[in-house]
């Protein structure tokens, strides 16, 4: 499977050879040696993402803890510990095959045994292992080569959550009869990666080694990763212009600085691996909230809204519209039809003076505060685009900044707040990254990122619950395009945009992005041009 | 003999208030915590973006977080007794390591900035107090006041685009060449090469209050009879400048730098973060976003040790620059 990915993609090269020499470098053989400077904006807190999905952690981790499988940009599996994979008709049995002649840095054998148990100790303490491995009654290794997971109930979404940074495959003996949370394999990890965990100085580096006793014998191809981590984007928009930087991914720079960036000859814009994770920004309703659980200031709100101003002036262009919970990027879930609200200010008006809202003193109706997630740099221009936007039809928005914490502590314990901008990663699947948002079982106070509108619809209910244990992958599909109806008609929230993330790298690197979650998978294949 | 007395009683009396303060603020920090919206385990949730009811029980479990507050304080307290800073669940480490791993790093750009700050302070004060009201005064007195009024970080900014962008003289983030394996003077230069950027962003703001210090305390001497005396003597006038009136006008100077180090060890914050410096100021923003109060209270602990005992060196310091100061 990998050896005809990558044929494909020489043939698609080979057609373009008459594109300029930068271009062509990528043509030549990989290059064996060099140090590859990853630049992160935050230290991770372990370098093994099982007790935390925190993104630097996520980031880091695949490099040395390896999973049963990695996906292409569309996520369809493709091998890496495991070889082979079969799931019975009824979605209820998965069978792994294993690589054999694995070897852990410590040189101990990697097995089934490892396998089962990685998929116990992520049932139960992988902040999104609890759901995902819910439904997994019993997992049998009847040799060292081969798993069986025997679910309760199918799991359509299982067989897209097998990732290094997602499911990582855990040293067994190191872990075993140990706290896991405070086992020390989270500070120096051992696994079956492509690099070898060296060095970590806290606050300033990690370094990665080469594996040289890798299960692919031709790889890696770069002698050593270094990961800096640089909190302030202007120093890492310099980091990358100076050369002091080679990668960094989610759009590691300010959104104003692209423009000035993409005009430099050294660097260059990547796109592709980012679909494992599609997030999606959103205007949320409180719906407990006097103001707006009525209907007809949500839709008033909705015919306000521009989704294509936003995408132009908060995103400097890096972001789709969209009007559905489920990203444009989930291609086959995505209903891209348009809301029914459109954009109309007079509609907007009658609807909101229909609703009991007349224009007061000054133009202003009502005035209600507004709150944002504070995690990235476009949140605050978003919530300045609302308070713009709703002034004009004469809602008086309030902006209310805080810190990451006190703004989780706020709406999802306090529950103090009438809306706010969140945004909400799909994930690799809708069960996993969606239902959280709409599910009335997961109206959960103090949970953070569970349904946070307090949005309740039997209807819904039963549509998320079959889609969770659907294997007919069309039934499944029409399931979510009826769910994206009716919460596009009920307006729990007023979906917005879902961002464009690029991974920022020197012209010297290559083959960083092959696969769906790119710079977060374990980056065997990259590659970079002699200094 | 009298000076190791002198020395022995300033010793003693910032040991006995040291006690008490360190007590104090270290109730006062964690009470002031308290009063913080949002706990870890919500940080650790806003991170990841995802959550459920189990993994927040498990975090605030294992923070101690699910204990009253007074309890909270008495553990901390107990450990500290016995020296102990207690254990960083986030980082999965003890508190203690964790900051020593980051100390070296901030004492070694503070000890740099501060030593230019006062250097180039004090020279450049000297000369504008030599030639006070001519050229050289006047031109100094502009660029002082350029340093005074631009903040750090912008003076930072500004020569990380000239020496690291536009000349490519200066590294522009990291304190080292990560990985180089460097000798010798290699090494020392890539070091040195790291810390002047940084340093220069954290001293501009104190080069300037040094320099305007210096001038004006040294004027203030120069008015006084024994410089007349020395004069008359027949001293040469730069031995009057240095030995009589510099000697003199360092004591406002030292009071004063004794006092900026709390705010060298703030600013130390922006610095680190615009530059990636591996220091304690940054380790107390992240502890303080991510809600991780056992590291903010060993930070600001040990920070209030180095502030105590810089000015129990600066004390030291004024009982040998002017023998009139003595014990209390």
């Amino acid at each position: 499977m990998m050896t005809t990915n990558r044929a494909t993609r020489r043939a698609t090269l080979i057609g373009l050879s008459t594109l300029p020499w930068t271009l062509r470098g990528a043509l030549a053989a990989p290059k064996a040696g060099g140090t590859l400077t990853f630049m992160q904006n935050n230290e991770p807190q372990t370098l093994v993402a099982l007790t935390t999905v925190a993104t630097p952690a996520l980031t880091v981790s695949a490099k040395v803890t390896e999973g049963l499988l990695e996906y292409d940009y569309d996520i369809k599996p493709r091998a890496q510990l495991a070889t082979e994979w079969t799931i019975s008709p009824d979605g209820k049995t998965y069978t792994f095959k294993l690589r054999p002649n694995v070897k852990f840095h410590d040189g101990k054998p990697f097995t089934s045994a490892d396998v089962a148990y990685s998929i116990q100790l992520l049932k139960t303490i992988h902040p999104r292992g609890r759901n995902t491995f819910a439904n997994v009654s019993e997992v049998k290794t009847p040799d060292p080569l081969m798993v069986i997971l025997e679910l309760s109930k199918p799991a359509p979404y299982l067989i897209k959550a097998l990732t290094a940074a997602e499911a990582p495959m855990m040293p067994r003996h190191i872990y075993e009869g140990t706290d896991p949370l405070a086992n020390p394999n989270g500070n120096a990890p051992i696994g079956t990666g492509p690099y070898k965990f060296k060095e970590w100085a806290r606050g300033s580096h990690i370094i990665y080694e080469r594996n040289p006793d890798y299960w692919d014998k031709s790889l890696p191809y770069v002698d050593r990763i270094v990961c800096k981590f640089l909190p302030d984007p202007g120093a890492r928009s310099i980091a990358f212009e100076n050369g002091s930087a080679d990668i960094g991914y989610r759009t590691p720079v300010a959104l104003s600085d692209l423009e000035r960036l993409k005009k430099l000859p050294n660097l260059r814009f990547e796109t592709k691996g980012t679909s494992y994770s599609y997030n999606v920004s959103s205007l949320q309703f409180n719906l407990d909230s006097p103001i707006f659980k009525n209907l007809k200031v949500r839709q008033a709100i909705a015919h306000t809204i521009d989704r294509a101003a936003i995408i132009k002036t908060v995103c400097y262009g890096y972001g789709t519209v969209t009007y559905s919970p489920i990203a444009p990027g989930l291609k086959e879930f995505h209903d891209p039809s348009p809301s029914p609200y459109n954009l109309d200010l007079k509609k907007a008006a009658q609807l909101l003076d229909e609703a009991g809202y007349p224009v007061g003193a000054n133009k202003i109706r009502f005035r209600v505060p507004l709150d944002y997630n504070p995690i990235g740099d476009e949140s605050k221009r978003l919530a300045e685009f609302m308070r713009a936007t709703l002034g004009r039809v004469g809602i008086g928005v309030d902006i209310r900044a805080a810190d990451a914490s006190a703004f989780v502590k706020r709406i999802y314990t306090d529950r103090d707040f009438d809306f706010l901008l969140n945004g909400h990663s799909n994930l690799f699947d809708p069960t996993v990254g969606v239902q959280r948002i709409y599910w009335s079982k997961n109206f959960k106070k103090g949970v953070p990122f569970s349904n946070a509108s307090d949005y309740n619809n039997p209807k819904v209910d039963a549509l998320l619950e079959g889609a969770a244990v659907e294997i007919d992958p069309a039934k499944r599909i029409a399931m979510f395009m009826e769910f994206q109806k009716i919460v596009g008609q009920e307006l729990p929230d007023v979906s917005l945009y879902s961002p464009l993330y690029l991974t920022i790298k020197n012209v010297r690197v290559h083959d960083d992005s092959l696969t769906a979650d790119g710079v977060e998978g374990n980056m065997s294949r990259v590659y970079l041009d002699p200094q | 003999m009298r000076m190791y007395r002198r020395i022995g009683a300033t010793l003693k009396r910032t040991a006995i208030h040291a006690g008490p303060t360190i007590l104090g603020i270290i109730v006062l920090d964690f009470l002031l915590l308290q009063l913080v919206p949002g706990d870890a385990a919500d940080m650790i949730a806003s991170e990841s973006g995802s959550a459920t009811a189990e993994s927040m029980a498990a975090i605030r479990q294992r923070f101690g977080l699910d204990q009253s507050v007074l309890n909270q304080l008495l553990n901390f307290l107990g450990h500290l007794a016995q020296g102990d800073l207690g254990f960083s669940p986030r980082y999965n480490m003890s508190v203690f390591d964790m900051i020593m791993t980051r100390l070296p790093g901030t004492l070694l750009l503070m000890a740099t900035a501060l030593s230019l700050a006062l250097l180039l302070g004090i020279i450049v004060g000297s000369v504008m107090a030599a030639w006070a009201g001519r050229w050289p005064d006047r031109v100094l007195s502009v660029v002082v006041l350029v340093f005074y009024s631009m903040p750090g970080f912008w003076v930072g900014l500004m020569a990380v685009v000239l020496f690291s962008v536009n000349l490519g003289w200066l590294p522009s983030d990291g304190s080292m060449t990560v990985g180089a394996n460097l000798t010798g003077w290699a090494f020392v230069w890539d070091r040195l090469s790291h810390l002047i950027l940084p340093a220069l962003a954290l001293a501009s703001f104190f080069i300037a209050v040094y320099a305007r210090l210096t001038r004006a305390a040294m004027l203030e001497v120069q008015r006084q009879d024994f410089m007349r005396t020395a004069a008359a003597k027949g001293l040469h006038p730069f031995f009057i400048q240095l030995h009589h009136a510099l000697r003199n006008a360092l004591i406002p100077v030292t009071t004063v730098a004794g006092m900026h180090l709390g705010n060298l060890l703030g600013g130390a914050v922006v610095v680190e973060t615009l530059f990636g410096w591996p220091g304690m100021g940054r380790l107390a923003l992240e502890a303080v976003l991510a809600r991780d109060f056992s590291v903010l209270l060993g930070v600001l602990l040990l920070s209030s040790f180095l502030v105590i005992l810089a000015n129990a060196a600066i004390d030291l310091l004024h009982a040998w620059l002017d023998p009139r100061i003595g014990p209390a």
